[in-house]
């Protein structure tokens, strides 16, 4: 192992930034992070170790013991499950002869669940030690189920279990014509860098990831800078769920986004940029590296690009599963190695972002535009879409609808539109921006694709009348919960409450203030929270709360106080231990609002005299 | 140029590149807060000392003093709300104030006072946790940390150490020493460090000094937080 480590340090220029490369690699090679990789990483690498645990604890893709040979998550994004993934599930764990969460007795395979993996348009699906498997059937566990018995490698498995097709179904501005390799800095270098800048600006381009920040500001920001060393990132976090547009960008427009991050450091003055790629996205990660290649060679990266003095590379980070690393701030922490936890801002990433330099973050969608923009101008991007939202919006649709996959649109587009031509019928309601965002009902399908009315970041979800909507804000709640990077009161806890606290009412224990309760809470939480994740964690209960208030009413219990678990089952072991069945060692559910015969167990703070 | 900023309408003063905490305190105006500490640098992790400037929710302890702000902190809705932030990090752990030795010198349970904190609000969270007794002189129980790294930074920052670190994600924070074993008495703290003394909850105590003082004869039994808070801190941090 100590060569194994040695080589790997070496090969990543003993570079503590890139720690998440070398811990995915200790993790392929031995399935788990051993003890004594961390102590020769932190001797090596001069971090401490509690650095390198903490990393190890933060991101799910790490393990502090070791995982099968084969290793399976499946995906446990709302979609997954309206496809069957829970029967789908025990299904392999009974094929496998392995618990959910757990490894086999013999070390061949371990399986658990994982966040969204952004193939919703083709789920069920998962990953195998680390690469997307897709379209997930009983006939297809069954195969997988024979290879990992037989221990046959990955490389031998069939192809078509790892296929990851584009879908691409509807195109429009962006998506219609790719643009020739290198036109886009040719154009800018042509017209003027400073005015190359002044057409991005009259374009309107605003952010796609989510918030909508103008690209032009974030540039000019960041080139204002009194700074040497500027840096570009791409954001291909791509975690909320129902987003895959930007796989599908990095697929079949990866020259086009690269381009994009080139004019970027062309305008702002940066030798180097990042793309952060999601680590669920593994499958991508060798072609993107060699299209790094084709551009180098083609006079489109590393020193005196097309002949100008333009120095600039752009280096491939992977993720490890983690949907906070989407969030800008808690991306550059991870860029450096450490824990995906939002910084405290100001300082905004332009000013102070990876390694204290002035940073662009900016999503994939946003560079695609830019480089587009480069060629044909301002007007043009501007003369499509609305006042405020300017151009197209490409989105990633999936749920109930005949026709999922990628579809650009402009902007202020009616969801009505939408739906009708991604085939969806008998519409009970649509999750537009995933669980951060709003669910609509079908009286609002009237409604517009805009930053001014309905903004998302790609996310579509639709959903039919046959599902349930409290099943929907389970699967998303329960998703916040697990993703909260934990650094701050109302988010790490809250998160956790909301769970609870909505489960007691779904599960039928609520009675009449646990609506009132769950809202307070719901409020708390994104008030207060230290960023987007926390901000937006009770969205999925608000949006659906304000729509159907009847729905949470319906849950409740007519009694007025319900605690949230069984009074007389939680006896049972005192039961056990006084040897005791008769009546008088069993209690009934009382209905009495008052005399509970539970303690209550606040935590006696009076102890002071005054 | 005045620079001055208004916190419930009373002007105060600040210097260029004091958070709006530091200018508070200088000025004699308390802000709740637990996970910052005038000697090291804001974290501002717990909420606590969640403030309205200009009508935007911020952290006073980060966030810059800056010409032209009204601030709002000591208004019903701010303390009902600290109070539930409060709540939510009582829930979370294991919190037996009446055995436990910080009881009376604890910033989390004299924040609960001052706040008039009486019952727990959510339901407990129960969870299982560790005690690490295996230092000589020092020792951590898990089950009062809130993770507010003031025992992270004053080793880093004052002791020279690095003693301790924040690890795990969302609800399984937790927190890890540095030493191969895991275990505090594999790490170079010693009883006298900074590390070992600034924890505000009964998380980090020493050994043998427990019950030294009497209950009922401890800080808070008898002084609000705002008012010994002010007092300790005005004469840390300039
Ligand atoms: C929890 C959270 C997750 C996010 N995930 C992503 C993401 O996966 N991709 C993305 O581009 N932006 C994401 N964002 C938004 C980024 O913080 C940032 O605003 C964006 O990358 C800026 O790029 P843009 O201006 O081009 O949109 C996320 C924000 C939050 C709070
Ligand atoms: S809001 Fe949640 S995700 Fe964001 S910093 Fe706080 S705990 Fe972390
Ligand atoms: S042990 Fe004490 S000082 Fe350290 S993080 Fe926990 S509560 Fe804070
Ligand atoms: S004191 Fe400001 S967040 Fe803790
Ligand atoms: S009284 Fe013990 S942790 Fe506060």
């Amino acid at each position: 192992m100590q060569q194994f480590i040695q080589d790997l340090v070496a090969k990543n220029h003993y570079q503590a930034t890139r720690l998440l490369d070398m811990l995915r690699a200790v993790q392929f090679r031995y399935r788990y992070i051993p003890a004594d990789a961390i102590e020769l990483l932190a001797g090596l690498l001069a971090i401490s170790r509690t650095r390198i645990i903490s990393v190890i604890e933060f991101y799910s893709f790490f393990s502090d013991t070791p995982k099968g040979q084969y290793d399976l998550l499946i995906s446990d994004s709302i979609t997954d499950h309206m496809l069957g993934k829970k029967e789908l599930m025990n299904y392999l764990a009974d094929k496998l002869q392995v618990a959910v969460g757990s490894v086999r007795g013999d070390g061949l395979v371990s399986l658990d669940n994982t966040s969204c993996t952004g193939m919703c348009d083709q789920g069920p699906a998962g990953l195998v030690n680390g690469f997307a498997l897709t379209r997930l059937d009983k006939s297809r566990i069954d195969a997988i189920a024979e290879l990992i018995n037989r221990q046959i490698p990955l490389a031998e498995w069939p192809a078509e279990f790892f296929q990851v097709d584009d879908n691409i179904h509807k195109s429009g501005l962006l998506l219609s014509q790719a643009i020739a390799h290198g036109d886009a800095l040719r154009a800018a270098f042509n017209r003027g860098l400073k005015e190359s800048l002044a057409e991005i600006d009259l374009s309107g381009l605003r952010g796609r990831g989510g918030a909508g920040f103008k690209t032009a500001m974030k540039w000019r920001f960041c080139s204002e800078e009194q700074e040497s060393e500027r840096y570009v990132v791409c954001n291909a976090d791509e975690g909320e769920p129902g987003t895959f547009k930007d796989r599908v960008l990095l697929n079949a427009y990866a020259h086009q986004v690269f381009e994009g991050m080139t004019l970027c450091a062309a305008l702002i003055g940066s030798k180097q940029g990042f793309l952060y790629l999601r680590g669920e996205y593994l499958h991508l990660y060798d072609k993107l590296q060699t299209v790094l290649q084709q551009r180098r060679e083609a006079g489109l990266l590393g020193t005196g690009i097309l002949g100008q003095a333009l120095d600039f590379d752009i280096e491939i980070r992977l993720g490890a599963g983690a949907y906070i690393c989407g969030e800008e701030s808690a991306l550059i922490e991870s860029l450096e190695g450490k824990s995906g936890i939002p910084r405290n801002r100001p300082p905004y990433p332009v000013t102070q972002g990876y390694l204290g330099k002035p940073t662009v973050v900016n999503n994939v969608e946003t560079f695609v535009a830019a480089a587009a923009i480069a060629i044909n101008g301002g007007a043009w991007f501007a003369a499509v879409g609305t006042e405020k939202s300017k151009g197209s919006k490409i989105l990633s649709i999936c749920g109930d609808c005949t026709k999922p996959g990628i579809y650009e649109y402009p902007f202020g587009t009616t969801i009505q539109a939408i739906l009708s031509d991604c085939g969806a019928s008998d519409v009970l309601g649509v999750q537009v921006g995933g669980p951060s965002g709003t669910f609509i009902s079908n009286r609002e399908f009237d409604r517009k694709l805009a930053f001014e009315d309905l903004a998302t970041g790609g996310s579509f979800i639709v959903f039919n009348n046959s599902r349930n909507i409290l099943d929907i804000v389970h699967n998303f709640t329960h998703f916040f919960a697990h993703e909260s990077c934990g650094f701050c009161t109302p988010c790490r806890v809250g998160t956790s409450l909301l769970k609870k606290q909505l489960d007691k009412i779904v599960d039928g224990h609520g009675s009449a203030g646990d609506v009132v309760a769950l809202e307070e809470l719901c409020q708390l939480v994104k008030t207060h929270s230290h960023c987007g994740l926390g901000q937006t964690a009770a969205n999925p209960v608000l949006t659906t709360l304000e729509r159907y208030p009847e729905l949470y009413q319906s849950r409740l219990k007519l009694i007025s106080y319900e605690p949230g678990f069984d009074l007389d089952a939680a006896l049972e072991t005192a039961r056990r231990m006084a040897n005791r069945n008769d009546a008088g060692a069993h209690l009934a559910q009382t209905d009495a609002s008052g005399s509970l015969p539970i303690a209550s167990f606040p935590p006696s703070l009076a102890v002071r005299s005054s | 140029m005045t620079n001055t900023i208004t916190i419930d309408g009373k002007a105060v003063p600040f210097e260029e590149g004091q958070t709006i905490m530091e200018a508070a305190t200088a000025a004699g105006v308390y802000i709740p807060h637990l996970c910052h500490h005038p000697d090291y640098t804001p974290y501002g992790s717990c909420k606590l000392c969640t403030v309205k400037v200009n009508g935007r929710v911020c952290s006073a302890c980060t966030f810059p003093a800056a010409e032209g702000q009204d601030v709002l902190n000591n208004t019903k809705d701010l303390n009902d709300d600290r109070k539930l932030i409060t709540q939510m990090l009582f829930v979370e752990g294991n919190h037996f104030c009446p055995s436990c030795e910080k009881t009376g010198n604890c910033q989390l349970q004299a924040v609960a006072y001052h706040l008039n904190m009486l019952d727990d609000h959510f339901p407990l969270f129960y969870p299982h946790r560790k005690v690490d007794a295996s230092h000589p002189d020092v020792m951590i129980d898990h089950n009062r940390c809130i993770f507010c790294t003031l025992c992270v930074r004053a080793s880093q920052q004052h002791d020279g150490k690095d003693v301790f670190a924040i690890s795990g994600r969302g609800i399984n924070k937790h927190l890890i020493v540095n030493a191969e074993s895991g275990l505090l008495k594999d790490t170079d703290i010693e009883a006298t460090d900074r590390a070992a003394h600034v924890c505000p909850t009964g998380a980090i105590l020493i050994k043998r000094t427990g019950y030294q003082v009497p209950i009922g004869q401890r800080i808070y039994d008898h002084h609000e937080i705002d008012e010994v808070s002010l007092l300790t801190e005005q004469q840390h941090g300039e």
